[in-house]
């Protein structure tokens, strides 16, 4: 919504200054959002008189005119309208100047070998009107204008307000002059609507169907005969224009003017274009209709749709149609004035994806009870400018519109704001915002204008009531340092400590969206179900993912591109497992490439992690299988032996996916929910202070033996003494068989309780031989 | 003078002569060895009276004392002097670059909800969460937000299904709602999350970040809100003091509501926060409306409070300069070593919120 200081008079007394005004507008809820000169692109354009109009020297149709523009010397300007003559007064744009219509910057030219400085412009030039015949013909008032700007006349801001969904009464400029008016920014003017003559009924029949899911509830006429309809006045053009809208024809501006200045929007119809009468209805399926936005419309069945016999004419509440539109030779005209149900008339545009000033209105609500002012306002205007006779209003309505009443206790506003509000106070503010306010006992009846559609409960008045008494004046309360929960529940503990045990390790953090090219997805989608996105924002985002490898990816090639070979990301966040709430799990998820990495460093940065996040080596187990994504012989899954709870993946992601790329994914709720159940405070402990001894074996295995289960039989040997298992070598080659591999291991022997001797160790030693060669086909390497 | 006396002395001269401490090791077994000067002198104590056995003992172990004392100080000498010589040899060009390590980053946006979560555990807020998938129930409707309302054309939605009864969270207040439903006032939570709106442009990524905030109590007022945010803003920014003012504005979910804005200045190209005559939006409250304390299973006529959104991400921009809202979530491995954080940098109260 737009506004100027100008208008704004027309319904505000007041002496505050714009500066005053705009701030009063935020601290009242009426946000500023920009504050711009009136037209700024036009103030080049300067009232001009020609001095003389001379005949070109080498063209019949162009003109070389001498033209005042307040300065000393004439300016030369060469001009092709028919019109310019001697003392024509009219509009010069300077060299440098931007002409609006073609947003073409004028420079000093030769035309026909006359040196041109600068044009005289017509109105569609300006975007005045779609004029373009001749120049600009001011009238005489301006004489004493020349030299000045001839759109920045008045000095004024245009001061554009972001409304809130909830105030369609602020969507016209009284609605702002009441809301300043009750903080004390002035006198809210009385309406002052010309009497005019009417004559006769409005004879044209207007009938509203009833049926469910009827829209229109009101419709209010007025049939106007006889007009001649023109450009509008000089006045009128420029208030729309300084709202940024584009002048049409009198009759149109007038209707657009009372819609900006009431918030009542209305709409006019050639009367003679409309088929014997007018009846409002619901469409019917493929019903066709061409809009005045010159689309063709195919509407569905149940939309609310002013028509005449022979069909459609306008979409009620939303857009006229091409079929009855005025034009500048209309001779009758009807006007409407009517109410449109908010939620259905949303519906329809919604559904035809059409907007328009009107729609924007009555889907927030307008006033019921403007019809008739809207109406009388702008029919008045209309005789007053086109001439014609009014008839007398006619308003058809089926449901009557109660004022809501409120019972209101004024104690809510202390409990609410917490600052102390006097009675009279609440109920001054709520009479300047046009509230009816009743005492009764200690509680206040308080019946709601009909334009607040918004106000509903007790809260809403106390809204009322502190936004115009200023929120600054609410004493801030001092937050009290008690806390009665821990700040981080078990899992967010684990989640925070996960991001930053990982970014320890040298991964730098990334956040990449939570949505993913499908195509890449279903590499790494498994067996999870896919979350397609209804309307995704592009076509490559358009899956919720289901690991966090497809952007991780997708960003490490994009920094390969940037010429860093050697990177480590991570990110922790969800996955999706499905299309529900809550079928999402978090992962934290590593990649790294580097040159000369392997498998054995990915497993390093995820089994330390671990670790540190309190997982006991101990209690886990390798696995080798693993999702698709990774290459099948150098990928491992890590998981709890109790309950085998998969912890995490890790692994070389598989060559076709892409090159030489190593990457890890910790699953954050198992390992939580392992962690709560297996949690035990740590057992006391003593440390041995007697020898302790390493006793290294070679075993020849089979060559797919896995190393985990020959450290864990050896483990197994005797719990007690043996303190460390350690594989420090694993070789295939000369001397071993080629179905062979031989495992080198350092074992640590120490007793809680004396010195081992020789004995000892020998014993413990030939224990580890004998069980491991029985249990998995090895023999001591000699 | 006795053999004993020539021989020790001729073993304190070889001694004082050794020139390295291989030749002092030598003269170690000669005299301290099994068949050295000092065990073959005790040896011949055998034959000798109990008188005499010990007058020369004594004798012995005097000498031995002597010895020793000789020989350790020749030898820690003889090492030092080796030490320094080698010590000469060994120069290393410090200037040469230190071995290759590598940093790893936390991301500006966790970073900033550490601090936040930090600022807000202070004054007994705790952290709750929310899944990213939403209801429409539960992301509009118990919101106070009815279907087909103007309200919904700020959230433009995605949606994962064509009925639009799911969709992606356009804001973490849903986070609200479930959160009393699965509970008992009070209530002071923080929820901080991915939200997501189908927007994209210069200043608007489909996914951001937002805070929601929430203190439901017996008697919570807008004072208490004015208060806890200025306790917020003034910590987070880390400054004395700041300017900031509520605008009265529109909520579905809150009744009274507002918009905070902060005064900003501009200077040498650097946005200075806290004063000046500007003013910067960063963040929407007001008093929990009465129909989503309903909608929760919250009685209105027992408990009230307020609730407030930030966006986290614009509140990193702020703090730590950050420009460009598209950069967060492009992962650029210059950004992310720019702009991220030190592991170790942890927020907390005791310590601080930043470095």
């Amino acid at each position: 919504m737009k506004l100027t200081r100008e208008w704004l008079k027309d319904h505000l007394k007041t002496n505050k200054t714009e500066l005053q005004i705009i701030e009063k507008l935020n601290n009242i809820g009426l946000e500023v959002e920009k504050v711009e000169p009136v037209k700024n692109e036009l103030s080049d354009f300067l009232i001009a008189k020609i001095i003389k109009a001379d005949k070109h020297p080498n063209a019949d149709r162009l003109k070389l005119c001498h033209v005042d523009i307040g300065q000393n010397d004439l300016v030369k300007v060469v001009c092709g309208g028919p019109n310019a003559k001697d003392n024509l007064l009219t509009i010069y744009a300077p060299p440098g100047s931007v002409i609006p219509k073609n947003n073409m910057k004028l420079e000093i030219s030769k035309i026909r070998g006359e040196t041109s400085y600068g044009m005289l412009c017509s109105e569609s030039e300006l975007n005045i009107s779609d004029e373009s015949d001749g120049i600009i013909e001011l009238n005489k008032k301006y004489k004493s204008q020349i030299g000045k700007s001839y759109f920045n006349e008045s000095q004024d801001n245009v001061i554009e307000l972001s409304i809130t969904p909830n105030r369609p009464d602020c969507l016209g400029i009284r609605g702002i002059a009441r809301d300043l008016s009750s903080a004390g920014f002035g006198k809210l003017i009385d309406n002052k609507i010309k009497k005019i003559k009417r004559s006769g009924k409005q004879n044209l029949k207007v009938k509203i169907q009833k049926s469910k899911n009827q829209a229109c509830s009101i419709f209010g006429s007025c049939l106007i005969k006889n007009i001649k309809n023109q450009e509008s006045p000089d006045w009128l053009k420029k208030r729309l224009l300084s709202l940024g809208l584009r002048p049409i024809s009198a009759v149109v501006d007038i209707t657009n003017y009372v819609m900006f200045d009431l918030n009542r929007p209305l709409h006019a119809y050639d009367a003679d274009k409309i088929n014997k009468e007018i009846i409002v209805r619901n469409s019917k399926k493929n019903e066709k209709f061409k809009a005045l936005d010159n689309k063709d419309y195919n509407l569905d069945d149940g939309m609310c749709v002013i028509s005449d016999h022979q069909g459609v004419l306008g979409l009620g509440g939303i857009i006229g149609g091409i079929r009855s539109g005025t034009e500048l030779n209309t001779k009758n005209i009807l006007l409407e004035s009517a109410f449109f149900d908010p939620e259905i008339t949303r519906k329809t545009a919604k559904k035809l994806d059409l907007n328009s000033d009107a729609k924007f209105r009555f889907e927030r609500g307008i006033d019921p009870n403007s019809i008739l002012i809207g109406l009388e306002k702008a029919s008045a205007m209309i005789v007053e400018i086109c001439g014609g006779q009014a008839s007398n209003i006619d308003i058809q309505s089926t449901q009557q519109f109660k004022l809501k009443k409120i019972n209101f206790d004024p104690k809510i506003v202390e409990k609410i704001v917490g600052l102390k509000t006097k009675l009279q106070d609440i109920t001054k503010i709520l009479g300047d915002l046009g509230f009816k306010v009743k005492k009764k006992g200690k509680i206040l009846t308080i019946e709601v204008p009909s334009w607040r559609p918004d106000i509903n409960g007790d809260v809403d008045l106390v809204e009322e009531i502190i936004r115009i008494k200023g929120f600054n004046n609410i004493q801030s309360i001092e937050p009290e340092k008690k806390r009665i929960k821990p700040t981080l529940n078990f899992f967010q503990r684990n989640f925070h400590l996960a991001q930053r045990s990982v970014a320890s390790k040298g991964y730098l953090e990334s956040i990449t969206w939570s949505f993913t090219d499908e195509k890449l997805n279903n590499i790494f989608k498994e067996k999870y179900q896919e979350a397609k996105i209804v309307n995704p924002i592009s076509s490559d985002l358009n899956v919720l993912r289901s690991s966090l490898y497809p952007n991780l990816i997708h960003v490490l090639n994009k920094n390969i591109d940037r010429g860093f070979d050697d990177q480590s990301l991570f990110e922790i966040g969800p996955l999706f497992i499905g299309n529900k709430p809550g079928q999402q799990i978090t992962v934290v998820c590593g990649i790294r490439k580097e040159n000369l990495f392997d498998v054995y460093g990915i497993k390093k940065d995820l089994v330390q992690t671990l670790l540190e996040l309190g997982i006991n080596k101990k209690d886990t187990t390798i696995d080798t299988n693993t999702p698709s994504y990774y290459h099948p012989g150098r990928s491992g899954s890590i998981i709890t032996k109790k309950d085998n709870i998969l912890l995490a993946y890790f692994g070389e992601i598989h060559p076709k996916v892409v090159d030489k790329v190593y990457g890890f994914e910790i699953f954050l709720e198992n390992l939580v929910k392992f962690k709560s159940y297996n949690k035990k405070t740590k057992p006391t402990v003593t440390f041995s202070d007697y020898q302790k001894s390493e006793r290294d074996f070679a075993f020849v295995v089979q060559k797919d033996l896995k190393a985990q289960e020959l450290v864990e039989i050896i483990w197994n040997v005797d719990n007690s003494l043996i303190k460390n298992v350690k594989i420090f070598d694993v070789y295939q080659g000369d001397n071993i068989p080629s179905d062979k591999k031989s495992i080198a291991l350092k074992v640590t022997i120490q007793s809680d309780f004396k010195t081992l001797n020789e004995k000892d160790l020998n014993d413990i030693s030939q224990k580890i031989i004998s069980n491991v060669e029985e249990k998995v086909e090895a023999k001591l390497r000699s | 003078m006795s053999d004993f006396e020539k021989l020790k002395n001729q073993l304190i001269n070889k001694l004082t002569e050794a020139k390295n401490s291989k030749e002092v090791d030598l003269i170690r077994t000669e005299i301290f060895g099994k068949n050295g000067l000092i065990n073959s002198e005790f040896k011949k104590l055998g034959s000798l009276s109990p008188d005499e056995k010990k007058n020369v003992a004594s004798k012995i172990n005097n000498a031995k004392q002597e010895l020793t004392k000789l020989f350790n100080k020749k030898l820690s000498s003889l090492e030092n002097f080796e030490i320094d010589e080698r010590v000469k040899n060994e120069k290393d060009d410090v200037t040469l670059p230190e071995k290759d390590f590598r940093i790893g980053k936390i991301h500006p946006v966790s970073q900033v909800i550490d601090e936040i979560s930090s600022i807000f555990s202070e004054i007994g807020f705790n952290v709750e969460e929310g899944p990213d998938v939403e209801t429409e129930y539960y992301n509009f409707t118990a919101l106070n937000t009815p279907e087909n309302h103007p309200a919904k054309d700020m959230h433009d939605t995605f949606y994962l299904e064509e009925n639009m009864k799911t969709l992606l969270r356009t804001h973490t207040s849903p986070v609200q709602v479930r959160t009393m439903l699965n509970g008992k006032p009070p209530f002071k939570i923080i929820a901080p999350g991915r939200t997501y709106r189908s927007d994209s442009d210069q200043t608007h990524t489909p996914m951001f970040h937002q805070l929601e905030g929430l203190h439901i109590d017996k008697n919570i007022t807008m004072g208490h809100l004015k208060g806890c945010l200025n306790y917020f803003i003034k910590e987070f920014f880390e400054l004395e003091k700041i300017k900031m003012r509520f605008r009265p504005s529109h909520f579905p979910f809150t009744e009274p509501s507002a918009e905070v804005d902060i005064g900003y200045r501009i200077e040498n190209n650097k946005i200075i926060i806290g004063e000046g005559d500007k003013w910067l939006e960063i963040l929407g409250c007001g008093m929990v409306h009465p129909n989503v304390l309903k909608n929760s299973k919250v009685d209105p006529n027992k408990f009230q409070g307020f609730a407030f959104g930030i966006g986290i991400d614009r509140l990193a921009m702020l703090k730590y300069g950050i420009n460009d809202l598209r950069s967060f979530f492009e992962s650029d491995y210059r950004w992310l070593n720019y702009y991220g954080f030190d592991p170790l940098d942890v927020p907390t109260n005791y310590r601080g919120l930043s470095k």
